[in-house]
């Protein structure tokens, strides 16, 4: 469970997000909504360790009960302990590299382990070997379930857009994740690709692992989500399901919009 | 035909700016200065520019996406003749000193040192992607580390080796924790501030280094404890074997020994980059901000490169001072670094064959330049080129100069510029270099 509690993250005179507080319970997708700039993306990157909180706290409470503040933890130790992944706005992939060696790279921290500080592998000794064809299985599996497998041996940069958003999710889920944050991962996508996204989320979750989703696109947000909270001027100006979030006036304000047929003023 | 008139302008300006800077030299006589034309010499630096031009633009006209096609074939050439070239230049390396010829032994071992940096600075800059200009402060702390310690402590050469690799390793960690942050040219910067820094040490503690003096008397590494000197007796090679004593002998097994220093630095790297290290240094090239989401721990995997780069630096240091037998700071300019670096970005970042290769056309070519223009001008006897033939190898580093431009624009990523991932699930591929980050984001 992820528990947000005054989040305030301040840039000069700027108030991007301002006390902010929600919770995203474990096995939900939690979807974070709002108009551009309502400091969506700021939430995401002070769960995620890139920006640090100016004040309130950020706690994840994994499921065998080992809690992590996340706003005191540096970066890398983020995804490494508290095993929180993300995706990227613009894709963030290792371009020139395989797809395969992307969701290898991914493994870095487990396959390091069996390195014995590189040198025993260096020198072909230790357990290093068998690691890495484990490694290699588990990138298959994600691999299979993306429908990338064929093109495994290929650099991640010669995908197409589609399928390299995907891969982008499947890298994220090589660190094993208990919270995965997508930030915009249906945009850019048509629909019969932003369909499979659905489908493909939604096994992300039977897997176990919660989601935590920017998105503009409402088709995937009000079917995949169990919980949605909207942000405007970085502050929650709504929280609850996706057909409380419908109904509720103040979010048509702010973001959903009216009905065309009210729409022009006479 | 605009080709053309560019050309012929190009060759006007070359004969305005060549005209009196090369056509004119002045000869000091009895009777004071004055000024003999050459007019030959300009004739041909002109023709020169204006041919280069029409071919350069003729060139540039091709068909874009034909050129681009044009160099994929070629680097897939490369990469399917690499199978071959890799194993015929490591026999031609093994071989070499059975020529008998302490020039090219030497001329050997030189370009066998620079290859050995070149594999070292490939870690930081072509996998890691950090620009490195500084890397001969590395070569100069594992050459200090040597010599001090084994001409005050009274170490033998194997055993330092391994300290002065340490000690170098520990100048690169140290080096990296400042410039942790900083990306491309501010690194850039900085790492060149760091080699001078290390130079300009080494000049002024005079009572550690000897300051511009430099450090004599650096002993010579042993075979299994065997001495090589001339006077043949126990515990000398010549004496061990039964040899007559030469020094030819010891200049063989320096030879040896960086070949084989030079052959770990590759193996390790090679091992390296098909572990999890190695491609987290390219991850880290390719995206540095996405290595972090993947819980990387950035700071120690830069750490690694620099410290691991750096180590091989020191190993090629103390090897240098070994067979120099005397270093001083003098050794370790800018210059050098530069030179690994040209040699990094000639061969193509991250490739270790394209690295060997630029090393050999980089040292050995400019010597093989020197004498194949000192053997033209022996040839031109013609009152003609009277002045020009004595001076012709001075003009080597010009058209060195020169050869590197046109390799550059020909083949902007390197002479071997693919990148061949370190693990597969079917056949390897061949990476094209167009994706391949270079780190300067």
């Amino acid at each position: 469970m992820l528990s947000v509690t005054g989040l305030t993250m301040r840039f000069g005179g700027l108030k991007a997000v301002d006390d902010l507080s929600f919770v995203a319970k474990v096995n939900d997708i939690t979807a974070v909504i709002g108009p551009n700039g309502a400091g969506k993306t700021t939430v995401f990157n002070c769960i995620t360790g890139f920006y640090s909180p100016t004040s309130g706290s950020i706690v994840l409470t994994h499921p065998d009960g080992r809690s992590y503040p996340l706003h005191k933890m540096p970066g890398h130790r983020i995804a490494a302990r508290a095993k929180v992944a993300r995706t990227f706005q613009n894709i963030r992939l290792f371009a020139g590299m395989t797809v395969l060696e992307n969701l290898l790279v991914a493994q870095h921290n487990t396959l390091m382990a069996a390195t014995g500080f590189g040198v025993l592998a260096v020198l072909g000794l230790g357990r290093y070997h068998a690691a890495e064809a484990a490694g290699i299985e588990k990138a298959r599996f994600w691999l299979d379930a993306i429908n990338l497998t064929a093109r495994a041996d290929d650099p991640a940069g010669a995908l197409p857009y589609g399928a390299q958003r995907r891969l982008e999710i499947a890298r994220a889920m090589c660190i094993d994740p208990v919270l995965l944050c997508l930030d915009e991962p249906a945009a850019g996508l048509n629909p019969r690709e932003s369909e499979e996204l659905n489908q493909l989320l939604l096994r992300i979750r039977d897997l176990g692992c919660s989601l935590l989703l920017i998105e503009h696109d409402m088709g995937v947000v009000m079917r995949i989500s169990d919980h949605i909270v909207v942000l405007d001027h970085g502050k929650k100006i709504s929280d609850g399901t996706p057909a409380e979030i419908r109904a509720d006036p103040a979010v048509i304000a702010a973001y959903l919009g009216e009905g065309e047929e009210d729409e022009v003023p006479a | 035909m605009t080709a053309l008139r560019d050309a012929f302008l190009s060759a006007a300006v070359a004969l305005g700016l060549f005209g009196p800077m090369v056509g004119l030299v002045t000869v000091s006589s009895d009777h004071g200065l004055f000024l003999r034309a050459r007019p030959i010499a300009v004739a041909v630096i002109v023709g020169l520019v204006f041919f280069g031009r029409l071919g350069m633009l003729t060139w540039r006209g091709r068909n874009r996406a034909e050129a681009t096609r044009a160099n994929r074939a070629f680097a897939e050439r490369i990469t399917r003749a690499g199978k071959y070239v890799t194993p015929v230049l490591l026999l031609a390396a093994l071989a070499l000193p059975f020529s008998g010829s302490r020039y090219y032994v030497d001329l050997g071992t030189l370009v066998l040192t620079y290859i050995m940096l070149g594999w070292g600075l490939n870690i930081v800059v072509g996998l890691a992607g950090l620009l490195d200009l500084g890397y001969v402060a590395f070569y100069a702390v594992g050459a200090y580390s040597y010599a001090l310690l084994a001409t005050t402590y009274d170490l033998g050469f194997w055993t330092c080796l391994p300290l002065a690799g340490i000690l170098a390793g520990c100048a690169g960690v140290t080096l990296g924790f400042p410039v942790l942050r900083l990306r491309g040219d501010y690194l850039a910067i900085v790492t060149l501030g760091f080699g001078e820094i290390i130079r300009i040490v080494l000049n002024n503690w005079v009572s550690l280094t000897n300051g511009p003096n430099g450090i004599t008397g650096i002993p010579r590494p042993t075979l299994f404890g065997l001495r090589f000197s001339m006077d043949g007796g126990d515990g000398t090679f010549a004496g061990f074997f039964n040899l007559e004593p030469a020094t030819i002998q010891r200049v063989i097994f320096l030879y040896y020994v960086i070949l084989g220093l030079a052959l770990l630095t590759n193996w390790v790297s090679l091992r390296l980059r098909r572990m999890p290290l190695g491609r987290a240094w390219e991850a880290l090239r390719e995206d540095e901000v996405a290595c972090r989401s993947l819980g990387i721990n950035v700071r120690n995997t830069k750490l690694t490169a620099f410290g691991i780069g750096a180590m091989f630096g020191g190993f090629a240091g103390a090897f240098f001072a070994t067979r120099q037998a005397f270093i001083s700071p003098e050794s370790f300019t800018f210059i050098e670094s530069a030179t690994v670096l040209a040699i990094v970005v000639l061969g193509g970042l991250g490739s270790q064959l394209g690295v060997a290769l630029a090393a050999i056309v980089m040292v050995g070519g400019l010597e093989a330049l020197r004498d194949f223009l000192s053997f033209l001008g022996d040839q031109m006897g013609s009152e003609l080129f009277s002045g020009i033939a004595s001076e012709l190898p001075l003009y080597r580093m010009l058209i060195f100069g020169l050869a590197l431009v046109v390799m550059m624009v020909l083949r902007p990523r390197g002479l071997v510029s693919g990148r061949t991932p370190g693990v597969s699930m079917t056949a390897p591929k061949e990476i094209d270099a167009e994706l391949v980050a270079q780190g300067r984001s």
